[in-house]
């Protein structure tokens, strides 16, 4: 190993760098060597930009910039000219072992170490996390009802094992509709994944349904789930959800939630019609308690529209329906 | 665990009191006398050749907050290394705690092998294994130790003060080492999954419709446009940190004692995991005598930002008063570690209220203008967001490609990148025009009314031992998702760069371009070498640092050569960047130095 010490005091050194430095000092007003622009470019920039900028506004450590002009120009010529080029390390670099400490830890030893470590310094660790969006009483005309929308995640920042749970129905009654979704989600962006995978239905003509859907945040904060299911009789839907967290204060906060469900047919034994189905409109007001415990109020409208609506009537049901919401959201 | 012990302080600041005259030419702890400038909860300082260092698990208190912990030899921080330059060192590591450990000697030069980072240099110590570590104490001044694990953030940490064989060019009566900490009851796996999973969790000063911060309507909807928080400054903050100064949290009463016309020399630590220091002492100028250990041409200043890792030495005269506050306030300012600087003990200073938070700006967006003339780092970083009014300003720059309010900026130009820069899904900003901010006082600093300190104001008190012009510039760009909570190098985590290290030869000058393509500041720390700020010093004067903070959407430049053969880990030292993927190997090879 080297022993050199990096403190020891170079005097043979010092003196000439000090004068030089002095001279630098009595030079005085430099004129500007560089025209600085953009430092799109590499290395020649930095000198460029720092004289510049130095020199116009940080004028009283403008004899800083003279010394350095100064040995630059001694040394190389004009700074704008003569950058340091970017280029591969030269050859030695490329010698002896790919791990340094191998020869002298043992090679089994690192290699275990370096796994695990590289592992935690990676983010590779997987994570686990589950929430309870929206889980609340809904009090509407008729008997009022309930509403889960779950789901949660294990895996990477890259690839994960994503579950997804909603359902809904009337107290007294069999459940409405319940599903349950098991997608393998993929980032494929800064901010969305791709998710695919397998939609069970839980009530009604049960149905499985195969999943293609994207999830992420939308400019201005919106965060959105869309996908398209293709059930086991070959009918094709959709679904768009968004909502937005509006904050009143750090732990008030005011979430818009919008909801659209599409069909490329009509399902009749489902009450579907093509086209729009169903719409949903809500905001919710919640207080976090903690960041993982809100407690909410609210109101949501869910409309059945053009042929959904017709079935909706046909069965006695009101395609319009205002349900007055208090739950908790939740996650973990 | 440790309490209060305050007769033992007050016993160390009696001894110190009687050093008048003495300091800077054999300090107490050089004699091997017992006594310090340590004023902490009862831990001990450690000289000599031969050191046992022991790890254990603990609990901690502060407040009324408690949790896990680990000390060493049962402090937290653990044991002050009080060394000699060019004595040889010998510590035994004893781990009796749960979980692997380590010891890096952060900022001392060291063989490759006596590092200290698990999977590079050893593999972590096990419980109920014992590492020694050897080495030549080659310099002088302030350093710390920490694991290379996360027992770090949990108490894993102390300071290091070597005394140099020559004097060191500066007087003073009384020293104090302070080391800057923030502790939480909840484990580093806990914050980590918090920080994966939830959207700015920590965060309880973001925008709302209520709050008080100099933002326009529109200006609200440009950041929520780009999807990005003018609040992101810290990500771990005050809501579940408490900001310790030498393990003593605001509420335990930290003094310091002096004599009245004592000069002080204070030797300031960040150790903490995640967290900035803006440090000042109000009504009493500092003068910075030392960055990083080493000593630099006197400067003085009222306050300067600390990155995780950095150290500053200053020295004051207090004058006037008979009690100053010693404030680290954390740069989000959601809270603050204190001290009290008293020359009649019990004497209290007025501590001053946090500040009001700062926001990001135009430039830490990377949008500096590009005409270095306009004042462009200096003034649009400055203000709270008045740089957002000179966006139709900057657009005159004609540099601004993308920038298009009404079809929306482009805050993610790749085609900007150079081509071993991976734009994957870890990736959510690029920096436009990522100009040279080494003359930035950091976030929040631009407009305090007093002197503040930056980088240009560091000069090398003694010329540097190498004064080759770099004969190659290596680019290296910091990235990140804040969303997802990943953190790369170019744009690529450590797991997928394993066998391809960045690479120097032995003995090679190489300047390194640290391009910041993100909205948080990164304190940059290379392992086993000093490097120079390539600040506009005078030649041969570029100071000498082993971390460097890369601002916001800035850029930032050191000098390197590479005299140290081996692996040396190279990464971010805000821990959570650092374990989400912001950490590469540097190689220096050959081994032999080219020797045979």
């Amino acid at each position: 190993m080297r022993t050199a010490i990096f403190t020891l005091p170079l005097l043979a050194l010092a003196t000439p760098a000090l004068a030089q430095e002095h001279a630098g000092h009595d030079m005085g007003e430099q004129p500007q060597t560089a025209t600085p622009d953009a430092p799109d470019s590499g290395a020649m920039d930095h000198n460029a930009m720092d004289h510049g900028m130095m020199d116009r506004n940080q004028p009283d450590h403008s004899h800083m910039d003279h010394a350095q002009m100064e040995q630059d120009a001694m040394a190389s010529g004009p700074v704008a000219e003569d950058p340091i080029p970017q280029g591969p390390p030269p050859p030695e670099a490329f010698e002896g072992p790919a791990f340094a400490a191998d020869a002298f830890v043992g090679v089994d030893r690192m290699a275990t170490s370096r796994t695990q470590v590289v592992k935690q310094v990676s983010g590779e660790m997987p994570v686990y996390w589950f929430q309870a969006e929206r889980a609340e009483y809904r009090a509407r005309a008729g008997k009022d009802g309930y509403l889960w929308d779950v789901q949660g995640y294990y895996g990477g920042d890259i690839d994960k094992l994503w579950l997804k749970s909603e359902g809904e129905g009337s107290f007294g009654e069999k459940p409405e509709s319940a599903e349950v979704q098991v997608l393998w989600s993929h980032a494929i962006g800064p901010w969305w994944d791709l998710q695919t995978g397998v939609r069970q239905d839980l009530t009604g003509p049960t149905r499985t349904h195969a999943v293609l859907g994207v999830q992420g945040i939308i400019p201005y904060e919106f965060e959105v789930d869309a996908a398209a299911f293709l059930s086991d009789k070959g009918d094709l839907t959709g679904r768009i959800e968004a909502e937005i967290d509006q904050r009143i204060t750090q732990r008030l906060i005011l979430q818009p939630r919008a909801e659209v469900n599409l069909s490329a047919q009509d399902i009749p034994e489902l009450g579907i019609g093509a086209g729009l189905d169903t719409a949903e409109l809500g905001i919710r007001l919640r207080y976090e308690f903690a960041r993982e415990f809100a407690p909410y109020i609210g109101v949501e409208q869910e409309w059945k529209v053009g042929d959904s609506a017709d079935y909706a009537r046909a069965v006695g049901e009101d395609p319009s329906v205002t349900n007055y919401v208090v739950g908790v959201r939740f996650w973990f | 665990m440790t309490s209060l012990n305050r007769r033992k302080f007050l016993h160390y600041s009696a001894y110190g009191a009687g050093l008048a005259g003495l300091a800077g030419v054999m300090p107490a702890w050089a004699r091997g006398t017992q006594g310090g400038t340590l004023a902490r909860k009862g831990s001990d300082v450690l000289s000599g050749e031969h050191l046992t260092m022991t790890v254990d698990d603990a609990l901690f208190t502060t407040g009324s907050r408690r949790g896990p912990a680990v000390t060493i030899n049962g402090t937290l921080p653990g044991p002050l290394l009080r060394l000699k330059q060019g004595q040889d060192l010998t510590v035994d590591l004893v781990n009796n705690a749960s979980e692997g450990t380590s010891i890096h000697w952060h900022g001392m030069l060291v063989p490759f092998l006596m590092d200290g980072v698990p999977g590079i240099t050893m593999a972590a110590v096990e419980r109920g294994e014992t590492f020694r570590y050897r080495f030549p104490v080659r310099q002088a001044g302030t350093y710390w130790w920490h694991a290379h694990t996360l027992q770090e953030p949990m108490g894993h940490y102390g300071p290091i003060v070597i005394d140099p064989i020559e004097p060191d060019p500066f007087e003073y009566d009384r020293e104090y080492v302070l080391m800057l900490t923030d502790w939480s009851p909840m484990s580093p796996h806990e914050i980590m999954r918090k920080l994966k999973v939830g959207e700015g969790y920590f965060n309880y000063q973001q925008t709302s419709w209520t709050d008080k911060y100099p933002l326009t309507g529109e200006q609200r909807r440009m950041w929520a446009q780009m999807r990005m928080m003018p609040t992101d400054i810290s990500d771990v903050t005050g809501s579940t940190y408490t900001f310790l100064v030498n393990g003593h949290g605001p509420e335990d009463g930290l003094e310091l004692a002096y004599n009245p016309g004592e000069r002080i020399r204070l030797r300031i630590i960040n150790g903490a995991a995640m967290t900035f220091f803006n440090v000042r002492i109000p009504g009493l100028p500092m003068t910075v005598v030392a960055a990083d250990g080493q000593n630099i041409r006197p400067v003085e200043t009222d306050e300067f930002q600390m990155g995780n890792a950095e150290t500053y030495d200053v020295i004051v005269e207090p004058k006037g008063a008979e009690a100053f506050a010693f404030v680290a306030e954390a740069m989000d300012r959601s809270g603050m570690g204190i001290a009290t600087l008293t020359s009649r003990p019990g004497s209290k200073a007025a501590f001053p209220p946090l500040r009001d938070p700062p926001l990001l700006t135009m430039a830490d967006m990377g949008m500096s203008a590009s005409d270095p003339g306009a004042d462009g780092m200096n003034g649009m970083s400055g203000g709270s967001m008045h740089g957002m009014d000179g966006m139709s300003g900057a657009d005159k720059g004609g540099n601004m490609a993308g920038m298009d309010m009404s079809g929306g900026m482009n805050m993610r130009d790749t085609s900007l990148l150079p081509p071993n820069v991976k734009a994957g899904p870890g990736l959510d900003m690029v920096s436009m025009n990522p100009v040279d901010r080494m003359g930035d006082p950091g976030i929040g600093l631009a407009d305090v009314g007093h002197r503040v300190l930056d980088y240009r104001q560091l000069v090398a008190a003694k010329p540097n031992p190498d004064d080759r012009l770099p004969t190659r510039l290596k680019e290296i760009h910091l990235t990140g998702n804040m969303e997802r909570y990943m953190w790369s190098f170019d744009g690529q985590k450590f797991s997928a760069v394993t066998d391809q290290p960045i690479r120097f030869a032995y003995n090679e000058r190489v300047r390194v371009k640290l391009v910041n393509d993100t909205m948080m500041a990164h304190p940059i720390h290379l392992h086993g070498h000093f490097f120079e700020l390539v600040n506009g010093a005078p030649p041969g004067h570029q100071p000498m640092k082993h971390t460097i903070v890369v601002q916001p959407g800035g850029s930032a430049q050191f000098d390197l050569t590479a005299t140290e053969p081996g692996d040396w880990a190279f990464h971010c030292h805000l821990i959570y960047h650092m374990h989400t993927g912001m950490f590469q190997v540097v190689t220096v090879r050959p081994l032999d130095g080219g020797d045979q």
